[in-house]
């Protein structure tokens, strides 16, 4: 099985997406992150304003059977969130780089540990073994 | 869970692989989660049929001149009133009354044969066999040879009048002997685990796979754990590990209809009766999230001012139903028809209210139709 992953995008080893525009960070979950989940029912996600860490937990993302936890690829205070996945949750199934996207932060630090896509899809291959 | 073993895997293995199922571990298995996907599974077995690979269950063989007696000891429900060709479903308890095992019991023509969690198998086969001193039974491990295949849903009869009809001619809970697919020698019964019409066809692994193939080509589709899990759920039919387990009762888990406290003595009894009279401390209760969010088995309960009330045993999005509901083990003060409570999601109380139970019934859907 192989999995979509943009180049210009950094990879948390949690399959979280980063895309990185100057001070603002738009994230996301992972191609990979979404298949392994199945059917996104559901997503919990902050309020504007919030601050979180490096691999703070932001939110939460729930298939049928279960929920997972959502971990903050950078440090920053949430600007925007994607209110459209509240009623349409699949678009994170569908689209994960694109429509998917979960919040917009503005970086108060950046995160070394960071992949890229090559790094991201080697790492992803040896989750599978 | 920790396990030095590898795990086990069905004769059906290499199907579910070749199907694109999803394989997971389950009670010590290998088996898939979902094929296509859960939504779309579970669909299927709702309004057409769908077809379960449920082999990793345990299969108990009990014969005898004392079987009945036996069963009537080591089980809390009166199986004697089921007759040759009759299943049902029973609880193994503890002496406190704690349920060591859910079950389902067939009554066939010269022996017993009770069917068992995957998970706890090891365990109630030494059970019966400890308690088995002083009753003429011969009891025996058939689960490494047997397999067993679960075809569901409204169209589960008119798929098998197909191929079989004297088995898809049983009534509800029936049992019998049949041919399927060339294979002579294996064993129906009218019975299921999704809120649905159904069946279940045990055979001898070897034979599994021409049953497998021949109900798929029939048209059924094939669904794994996860549909399985969410169709029980919406039926509310208890799954061991979160409604039930060594340390809930059946009066707690609302079975007290398979506990027969006057059919005479059995391991059990005195406790229950006892836990009866006084009536349980906890209730099953069902309930739907009135605020966003999913309650999921484990998450803690709490009254709307913050007193602990119990925990969630189960709880996900009711696919057929719609919402998101649970069923959770409370102090029996707040087990009552339109309570409200809180559940605990990421130490954030979000509001719940009781619903009734089962979410889901096939004859309430037959009746509206």
């Amino acid at each position: 099985m192989s999995f979509t992953n943009p180049p210009e995008l950094r990879y948390a080893r949690s399959h979280e997406w980063v895309h990185i525009d100057g001070d603002i960070a738009t994230v996301g979950i992972t191609d990979y992150a979404q298949h392994a989940l199945g059917e996104v029912v559901y997503v919990d996600l902050p309020d504007v304003g919030s601050h979180f860490a490096i691999d703070a937990i932001y939110g939460a993302v729930e298939s049928v059977k279960a929920a997972s936890d959502l971990y903050a690829p950078v440090g920053g205070d949430v600007l925007a969130v994607n209110q459209t996945l509240f009623d349409a949750p699949e678009q994170i199934n569908n689209a994960p780089y694109e429509a998917g996207w979960m919040l917009k932060l503005r970086i108060t630090a950046l995160n070394a540990e960071l992949l890229d896509a090559a790094a991201y899809a080697q790492y992803c291959a040896e989750l599978a073994h | 869970m920790s396990r030095a073993e590898p795990l086990q895997r069905t004769p059906l293995h290499e199907r579910h692989v070749a199907l694109g199922g999803r394989m997971v571990e389950f009670g010590g298995w290998e088996l898939p989660v979902q094929y296509r996907g859960i939504a779309e599974e579970h669909r299927a077995v709702r309004s057409d049929v769908g077809i379960f690979d449920v082999s990793h269950m345990g299969e108990i063989e009990v014969h005898g001149a004392d079987a009945l007696a036996f069963l009537q000891w080591v089980l809390t429900r009166d199986v004697a009133t089921l007759d040759v060709g009759q299943s049902g479903y029973a609880l193994i308890c503890q002496p406190d009354g704690g349920i060591v095992d859910d079950v389902f019991v067939y009554h066939l023509a010269d022996r017993w044969l009770v069917v068992v969690n995957a998970a706890n198998s090891a365990r109630d086969l030494a059970w019966f066999r400890q308690h088995a001193a002083g009753f003429a039974v011969t009891i025996t491990d058939r689960s490494p040879q047997t397999a067993l295949v679960a075809l569901q849903g409204p169209r589960a009869a008119a798929l098998l009048a197909g191929l079989a009809p004297e088995l898809a001619a049983l009534p509800y809970h029936g049992v019998a002997a049949g041919r399927l697919a060339g294979v002579g020698d294996l064993l129906a019964a009218r019975t299921g685990y999704t809120g649905e019409d159904g069946f279940e066809i045990f055979c001898a692994a070897d034979d599994a796979g021409a049953v497998w193939d021949r109900l798929l080509a029939a048209g059924a589709t094939p669904c794994g754990l996860g549909a399985r899990d969410s169709l029980r759920f919406e039926a509310c039919l208890a799954l061991y590990g979160h409604e039930i387990d060594a340390h809930v009762n059946p009066f707690e888990a609302r079975l007290g209809w398979v506990v027969q406290l006057d059919k005479g003595d059995f391991i059990g009894r005195a406790a229950l009766q006892a836990i009866k009279a006084a009536g349980a401390a906890r209730r099953l209760v069902g309930f739907a999230m009135v605020e966003r969010g999913i309650a999921r088995g484990g998450y803690a309960v709490q009254a709307i001012d913050g007193s602990p009330l119990g925990h969630v045993t189960s709880g996900m999005p009711a696919l057929t139903v719609g919402g998101h509901l649970g069923m959770a083990l409370l102090a029996s003060s707040a087990a009552v028809p339109g309570a409200t409570f809180d559940v605990v999601i990421r130490e954030r109380p979000v509001r719940a209210a009781a619903m009734r139970m089962p979410f889901y019934s096939s004859r309430r859907r037959q009746a509206r139709d």
